[in-house]
């Protein structure tokens, strides 16, 4: 406890710099996963081909692939937009088959109703079928969540400094205290991240609650 | 006008799905298409707003190719009904009515008030517009699809099994709400059902079709119940289609007797007879009352209300049904106010049945020339 009240300055940077590396990927990764699962969805012989290519994409080690990023990026090796880039991949892996199952589990009279309105186009994908997938893409959303935040600690391995680092210092110097302060802190980072979720897939679907309070 | 004319489709795996079907549902009228699973009625209702494309033919509304006009704007012109109501489960009673007027273009405002307006139409209450749809019974929900496709006031409404999904009782309201709409909005319906009681109780033109997508015959539903063009149809519309018939027959004068009545409250001392109806202040019947088992005043627990209760203005059916139905073997008929004009018997409606014409044979001409 020593040890942490004469840290908490490193503690809160590490920390800030974790959630960016664990966060952005997270948003770059559902944005670039939503037209995947949309493709995915949309010509059905897609379907099987990108779920097994982002299968095996989630497969590569991590520090594999921080290791490979400078070489793909032309990037430098200290470079945080490896982790960022990597950490992107592993989000579009897990999100491609959370967003095309998302969309797939829109009601199909649902979808007959809106094209027979007239909807059409992306106005039918913003209004109708994403709105409606947003409780399964949700979920996805947050193990990925979960997911970026334990992986991103490995990249102290190629020197980019997060919470990471307090495991690492802390096996090398034997602080016991500094290793259980660097597991907490990411304890606490993912509920935060679970929790920010949650409460933003409740902001966006009332409708499941008032569902959910007649039964 | 919707028109088609010699229209098919098949699938690739050459099922035909609908075969050279030429048929028109006129403007302001209600086309049913009526037929077993597999007769295409559904495929059918789909080719007019191209939800599928047919294979070959023409279809046009008001004499325009439907093939040629743009589709997402054909659609918004047509109101839509299915099934289970397909509401939008994201968004409010009220917002699901204002889709296709938001599609549109209309203001919010604007949107809001039509959407209110159409809810009250309906029969919705007001507290459910904010609702979301799985806050509904089936049957409310269907209402608000109802409401949903008569929102930009389109001219023609196409109904894919609406009532189907729901008990009897609440279909048989969501019908009366249906028809009467239609009597004050004349929208051209195409509506399909595998129901040929709903088909004869809602269509003013029937078309019934038999599997593998072929027109059996189409006419008012009056005269396919006299004359069923061949086995297929007469099994169709079902064994007590005589019966049924009569529905459409408007009954002629009946001759009424006149009934010996009491109120409620009224004491029995001194009425004779085996059955005497009983009747409120504004001369409307309430039930019938066996005078020797009720010793004192009459109330509402001694009436028998298995009669049903026929209008002089009705039909033939439902004049013979009261007679059939009353406990005293004398039918009840009442005026268009609901007051009581007196009783008929069964054998007597027997033969204005037995002195009225059959729907003749010149209706189904006409008909065909109108749809050839």
């Amino acid at each position: 406890m020593e040890w942490v009240n004469d840290h908490w300055g490193d503690i809160f940077a590490l920390a800030r710099s974790h959630v960016w590396l664990a966060g952005l990927p997270l948003v770059l990764g559902l944005l670039i996963a939503l037209p995947l699962g949309w493709a995915a969805r949309r010509w059905s012989r897609l379907y099987p081909v990108l779920i097994s290519a982002s299968g095996l994409l989630y497969t590569i080690p991590s520090l594999a692939l921080f290791v490979l990023m400078p070489l793909i990026l032309g990037t430098r090796v200290l470079d945080r937009a490896n982790v960022v880039v990597a950490m992107t991949i592993y989000t579009v892996a897990l999100l491609v088959r959370t967003v095309a199952d998302g969309l797939g589990s829109v009601p199909e009279a649902t979808l007959q109703a809106a094209r027979a309105m007239g909807y059409k186009g992306l106005r039918r994908f913003f209004g109708v079928e994403l709105p409606l997938a947003v409780p399964v893409i949700a979920a996805g959303l947050r193990v990925a969540a979960v997911s970026n935040v334990s992986i991103v600690s490995v990249a102290s391995l190629i020197g980019v400094s997060q919470l990471g680092n307090l495991l690492t210092d802390g096996y090398d110097r034997f602080i016991t205290a500094e290793i259980v302060a660097g597991i907490v802190a990411c304890v606490v980072l993912a509920l935060l991240f679970d929790g920010l979720i949650l409460l933003g897939q409740r902001l966006l679907t009332p409708w499941v609650r008032a569902q959910g309070g007649r039964a | 006008m919707i028109r088609f004319d010699g229209v098919t489709k098949k699938y690739p795996d050459g099922t035909v799905a609908v075969d050279d079907l030429s048929l028109t549902a006129p403007t302001g009228k209600i086309t049913v298409l009526v037929g077993p699973s597999g007769c295409g009625k559904t495929t059918s209702l789909r080719m007019i707003n191209r939800m599928i494309e047919p294979t070959s033919g023409l279809i046009s509304l008001d004499g325009q190719d439907t093939g040629r006009m743009n589709e997402a704007q054909l659609r918004r012109g047509i109101g839509y009904v299915i099934q289970h109501a397909g509401l939008f489960p994201h968004r409010t009673v009220v917002d699901n009515v204002g889709t296709v007027p938001r599609l549109l273009g209309w203001d919010k405002k604007e949107t809001l008030e039509r959407s209110r307006e159409l809810l009250d139409r309906v029969g919705l209450a007001p507290e459910l517009a904010d609702r979301y749809p799985s806050q509904l019974s089936g049957g409310q929900q269907q209402r608000v699809g109802v409401a949903r496709a008569l929102a930009a006031d389109p001219p023609v409404m196409l109904m894919d099994e609406p009532f189907s999904a729901v008990d009897p009782v609440v279909r048989d309201q969501l019908q009366d709400v249906f028809l009467d709409l239609q009597s004050e909005l004349g929208k051209t319906i195409v509506f399909v059902t595998h129901d040929i009681d709903e088909a004869i109780k809602l269509g003013d033109q029937v078309a019934v079709l038999r599997v593998g997508g072929k027109l059996a015959q189409i006419s008012d539903p009056a005269y396919l119940l006299a004359h069923p063009v061949d086995d297929f149809v007469a099994d169709f519309v079902g064994r007590d289609r005589g019966y049924r018939s009569l529905q459409f027959q408007p009954a002629p004068k009946l001759p009424l007797t006149s009934e010996r009545t009491l109120l409620l409250g009224e004491s029995t001392a001194g009425v004779s007879g085996d059955w005497v109806l009983v009747v409120d202040d504004s001369h409307r019947p309430l039930g019938w009352v066996e005078p020797a088992r009720v010793s004192g005043e009459v109330t509402s627990e001694h009436l028998h209300r298995g009669g049903t209760v026929a209008r002089a203005s009705g039909s033939l059916r439902g004049a013979l049904d009261a007679a059939l139905s009353s406990p005293s073997r004398r039918g009840v008929v009442v005026d268009d106010e609901g007051e009581l004009v007196g009783t008929v018997r069964a054998h007597e409606v027997l033969s204005l049945i037995e002195a009225t014409d059959r729907p003749d044979e010149d209706r189904a001409d006409a008909f065909a020339e109108e749809g050839a």
